[in-house]
């Protein structure tokens, strides 16, 4: 069989969940194995289970223990005593933090290798599912790889698959485990969750970023690009050499180690384009760059640009959409 | 206190990244190299600690020959001692990765007999494994926390923030503990003259690591290739403003 640990999402199944499902479908139907997925805590309501269904699960392998708050090292544990006990070819989990962190506890039960931010998994010459693509570099390089043993531990990365449902969907069969928590496993507890702040526009969510990075020259210069965010009711975007010379928080950090953001619009004044930085700006519908330098990387994966000093295109922009709303302008048909 | 801190030397590529002719690794010829953001957080994280609660800062790393430019580097920051697990071909797997540094901390001398706490960066920049702190918790038998952006550390205990769908998720174990940090926790300082040049002098242990044949065999990499548009360039006239004001308007994002 192969087993997936499903994560639940504010409503329905979360899309890396839904993913890393349509990858394990297409693993089971090319072995000819059963897809299982696991879950820890309450079943799934009737429509979460059809959701599953038509994702392709057959079966539902339910851990309840006496609470069900998240405990890492457990949760890692009963997942992996689930894929022994149904002799799993392969695992996996969607590429989120307690994806990443439940398989790994599992990996070290199973005593075997753990494989993040799969792509592809692919079958060896004895028919294993243990040929491994994954993307490196936050997805500017793919690795390829084999594993030595099975079971095959993968954590899906987000966006590798797109999420497809079956035509003609089953009901899983559910079935109820019991999950003993061994003490050792109890030390990192979960003791609160703090919901979003629900003030202003967010980062990771906006329609349109203004991005500033070194070429906005100083902590002033980014007064003019919060009112052009501001203005297009979004959010603003900075580069590493931003946060680290001080002049903004890391909260609005844009990248491989920052937010992964993906607007309609992303306006980046002043960002040479670095891959890690690219690395969270990626799935922007349009870039539109601003920068001095016209061999600046970023301008090969803009849509638009423009060659021109972001000091002199942003206060002209910004006085020319205030001048086009105080007139009731053409920006306002409605 | 004593506090041991995990870093990893890793290439740093800029706009492009090509490949070494085995396509094994980084063409690493016109690179620099550096610490993870991640991992430079958790040395700042560890300094601070250090200067609150009194003790010492010992920082890790497995790695080539190369990778003491690295061990000298976090020692700029502030870390009184080093230990370099040297590796010999070529990147070495998680596994063999966490293995390496627990046998480390074993072998070396701690005041109290272990360290208080293990800092590492969540993720890798290159590889992003996102495992040797859990594999390395495991082997000595510590909890760990992973993904933090804030920390606290009092005598008998560690807490700290993991983001968690727009909010955060707070998680406490006892203390000793390993713990993964990500960027954002603090904001590391540059390190100062008189830093860098006591970091050449402090103290730094060798040993050797090995290949464990539970890890992955990398076969090859490959460069993603990105679709290169050709970016419409717009002239820079005097109207400029209104162009790019009309454009926005007709992308519907000025409504
Ligand atoms: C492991 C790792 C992780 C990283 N993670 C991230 C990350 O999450 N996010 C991130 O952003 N970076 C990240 N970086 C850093 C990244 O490699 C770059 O150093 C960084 O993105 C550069 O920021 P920048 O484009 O603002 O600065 P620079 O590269 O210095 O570029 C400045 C640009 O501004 C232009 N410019 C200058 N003056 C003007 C002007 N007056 N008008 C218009 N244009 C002007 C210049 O032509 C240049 O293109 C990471 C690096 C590493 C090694």
């Amino acid at each position: 069989m192969i087993l997936c640990w499903v994560e639940p999402g504010p409503s329905g199944w979360e899309e890396t969940t839904r993913g890393c499902l349509t990858m394990a479908r297409g693993l089971a139907g090319r072995l000819g194995a059963r897809l299982v997925a696991f879950t820890v805590g309450a079943q799934p309501d009737p429509v979460g289970l059809d959701e599953l269904g038509r994702l392709g699960v057959e079966h539902v392998h339910v851990c309840a223990p006496d609470d069900p708050a998240y405990l890492p090292a457990a949760w890692g544990r009963w997942l992996a005593e689930a894929a022994g006990s149904g002799r799993a070819c392969a695992v996996l989990v969607p590429g989120t933090d307690r994806g990443h962190e439940v398989l790994a506890h599992a990996a070290v039960r199973l005593g075997v290798a753990m494989v993040a931010n799969v792509t592809e998994i692919g079958l060896d010459e004895s028919g294993q599912p243990r040929r491994i693509t994954r993307a490196r570099w936050a997805g500017s390089v793919l690795e390829e790889s084999v594993l030595p043993a099975g079971p095959t531990l993968a954590s899906t990365a987000p966006h590798a698959v797109v999420a497809t449902e079956v035509a003609v969907a089953g009901t899983p069969t559910v079935r109820v485990h019991p999950g003993a928590v061994d003490p050792a496993d109890a030390r990192v507890r979960l003791v609160e969750h703090i919901p979003p702040a629900s003030t202003g526009v967010s980062l990771a969510t906006a329609r349109v970023v203004v991005g500033g990075g070194r070429g906005v020259g100083d902590p002033e210069g980014f007064v003019v690009l919060e009112q052009l965010a501001s203005l297009l009711g979004g959010a603003l975007g900075v580069s590493r050499a931003v946060t680290s010379a001080g002049w903004r928080p890391h909260t609005e950090q844009v990248g491989q180690t920052g937010t992964k953001i993906a607007p309609d619009l992303y306006i980046a004044c002043g960002i040479s384009g670095a891959i890690q930085h690219m690395a969270g700006c990626r799935s922007a519908k349009r870039i539109l760059a601003i920068n001095t330098d016209p061999a600046a990387p970023i301008l090969a994966q803009a849509s638009h640009a423009v060659v021109a000093d972001v000091h002199q295109v942003v206060p002209a922009l910004v006085e020319e959409i205030t001048r086009r709303r105080a007139n009731g302008g053409p920006d306002r048909p409605r | 206190m004593e506090i041991a801190v995990c870093v990893k030397r890793v290439p740093a590529p800029g706009g492009t990244v090509t490949l070494s002719e085995d396509e094994k690794s980084l063409d690493a010829r016109n690179l620099g190299f550096t610490i993870g953001p991640h991992e430079e957080c958790a040395i700042e994280e560890a300094t601070r600690l250090a200067g609150i609660h009194g003790g010492r800062v010992t920082v890790l790393t497995v790695g080539p020959d190369e990778a003491l430019e690295q061990l000298r580097a976090a020692m700029s920051f502030g870390a009184d001692r080093g230990v370099h697990v040297r590796t010999e071909d070529g990147e070495l797997g998680p596994v063999a990765t966490a293995t390496a540094l627990a046998v480390a901390i074993r072998d070396t001398e701690w005041d109290g007999g272990g360290p208080d706490l293990v800092l590492l960066g969540n993720e890798a920049p290159d590889s992003a494994d996102y495992q040797v702190g859990i594999r390395l918790a495991h082997v000595l038998d510590l909890p760990c926390l992973t993904g933090l952006k804030s920390l606290q550390v009092d005598d008998a205990a560690i807490t700290g923030r993991r983001e968690a769908a727009g909010g955060w998720d707070v998680f406490a174990a006892p203390r000793p503990a390993v713990v993964t940090v990500r960027e954002g926790l603090n904001t590391p300082r540059y390190p100062s003259l008189p830093g860098r040049l006591r970091a050449k002098k402090r103290p730094v242990q060798t040993r050797t690591a090995v290949p464990d044949p539970v890890d992955a065999q990398l076969i090859r990499l490959r460069v993603v290739q990105i679709p290169r548009t050709q970016a419409e360039l717009l002239a820079t006239g005097p109207d400029l403003a209104g162009e790019l004001a009309d454009l926005l308007e007709t992308w519907g994002v000025l409504a």
